[in-house]
C-alpha cells in the first residue's frame, strides 16, 4: 500500500511538470520559455525516482514507465490543481505557487522521513522548490498589482484555482497509513505553513483569497477533471504506439 | 511584450576566485526578475556560482570609430609588458 503512496506523489509531479512542458516554445517570452521548463523538468526529474521507487516497493517489476506511459487516467492518483490546463500566463503561474507552496515545506518534513530514498529526493526537491516560490510568487506580485489587465487576469486565476487548495491537504487511505509509519509527512500540517507563503505574496499583489463554499476533491481516487484523459492521451502516445521504444 | 521590456546585460562568475564575466542579456521587468531569468538562461548547465545584472542603458561604450585613436597608439610599446624581468622559480605561476 505504501507504493500507492508514492504513486501520489509522483503522479503530482509528472502530471504538473507536463503541463508546464506544454509551454515550451508558447511562452510570452524567451526567458520564460526556459524558465517555465526548467521547473517542468524538476518535477519531472522527481518523479521520475519516485516512479522506479514505488514500483520497487510494490515488487511487480513495473518500471517507471510502466506506471508513466501505461496507467489510465483512472489510475492516476495526482490531486486535481496539478492536472487544471495551463490556461494564460496567470493560471500557470498560481497553479504552480499554490502547488510549490504547499510542497516545499512538505518536502522539508520528509528530510526525516523513515525511508532513505524519499530522505533523498526530499533533499533535492527542498532547494529545486525555494526557486519556484520565489519565481512564481514574484509573477504573481507583479501581475496582482501590475496593470488593470494583469490584476484582471490574477484574480480570475485564483478564483479559478482556490477551490481545488483543500485537496492538497488530505490523505488518502494509503497516504495516512505511510503518515503513520513515519515513511511521509502529513500533508493537513503543512496547511499552516502554505498558508504563511500565500498570505505574504497576496498582501504584496493585493489579492484576496475568496471564500470556496465547494472546495472540489477526488484526484487522489482517480476522478479527475475532463482535461486529464486528454492530457494523458498526448503524453503517453509514443510509448503506446511503439512500446518501449528508445532513441 | 520585448519591446517595452528593459534589456539586461549578464556577468557569471564561474567560480570562487575568477572574475564575473558578461556572458549574454535578457529582458526583464525589474532587477529581481532580471536575476532569474538570468539564472533560468545562462546557469542550467552548472555554468557558475554567482550572477550580476546591469542594465544595458547603463552602460556606455566606447566609438567603434575611435578605435585607431584609442587602441592603436600601444600596439608598438612593448616595454609596457613585463617580459623584461627574471622571475625566481620560487614565485611559481604568475
Amino acid at each position: 500500500m505504501t507504493h500507492q503512496a508514492f504513486l501520489e506523489l509522483a503522479d503530482d509531479c509528472l502530471v504538473l511538470g507536463h503541463r508546464l512542458s506544454e509551454w515550451c516554445g508558447h511562452a510570452p517570452m524567451l526567458e520564460e520559455d526556459l524558465a517555465l521548463p526548467n521547473m517542468a523538468l524538476d518535477l519531472i526529474g522527481t518523479s521520475r525516482v519516485l516512479y522506479d521507487h514505488a514500483g520497487k516497493v510494490e515488487g511487480e517489476g513495473r518500471s517507471e514507465d510502466d506506471m508513466a506511459y501505461l496507467r489510465d487516467e483512472r489510475a492516476y492518483r495526482n490531486c486535481l490543481l496539478v492536472e487544471r490546463p495551463n490556461g494564460d500566463f496567470a493560471h500557470t503561474m498560481l497553479r504552480q505557487f499554490f502547488f510549490v507552496a504547499f510542497m516545499h515545506p512538505y518536502w522539508q518534513a520528509a528530510l526525516h522521513s523513515s525511508d532513505p530514498v524519499i530522505a533523498g529526493v526530499a533533499g533535492k526537491a527542498v532547494k529545486e522548490l525555494a526557486y519556484h516560490i520565489r519565481h512564481t510568487g514574484e509573477w504573481v506580485i507583479r501581475m496582482g498589482d501590475g496593470t488593470e489587465e494583469s490584476t484582471a487576469r490574477m484574480r480570475d486565476a485564483v478564483d479559478a484555482l482556490a477551490i481545488y487548495i483543500d485537496e492538497l491537504f488530505e490523505s488518502s487511505d494509503a497516504a495516512a497509513e505511510a503518515e503513520a509509519a513515519g515513511v511521509l509527512p502529513k500533508r493537513a500540517d503543512q496547511r499552516a505553513a502554505f498558508d504563511a507563503t500565500v498570505a505574504h505574496v497576496f498582501a504584496e499583489a493585493g489579492l484576496e483569497m475568496p471564500t470556496v463554499s465547494h472546495p472540489q476533491t477526488g484526484g487522489r481516487n482517480g476522478i479527475h477533471g475532463e482535461g486529464l484523459g486528454h492530457m494523458l492521451s498526448k503524453m503517453q502516445s509514443v510509448h503506446r504506439a511503439l512500446p518501449g521504444v528508445t532513441w | 511584450m520585448a519591446h517595452e521590456t528593459p534589456l539586461w546585460e549578464v556577468f557569471i562568475r564561474p567560480r570562487n576566485g575568477l572574475s564575473h564575466k558578461h556572458v549574454g542579456s535578457i529582458h526583464a521587468a525589474d532587477e529581481v526578475l532580471a536575476l532569474q531569468a538570468a539564472r533560468d538562461v545562462y546557469t542550467r548547465r552548472g555554468e557558475g556560482n554567482s550572477i550580476w545584472v546591469v542594465p544595458s542603458a547603463a552602460i556606455t561604450a566606447s566609438d567603434p570609430d575611435q578605435s585607431g585613436e584609442n587602441f592603436d597608439p600601444s600596439a608598438d610599446k612593448i616595454y609596457r609588458h613585463p617580459t623584461f624581468y627574471d622571475i625566481p622559480d620560487e614565485v611559481g605561476h604568475m
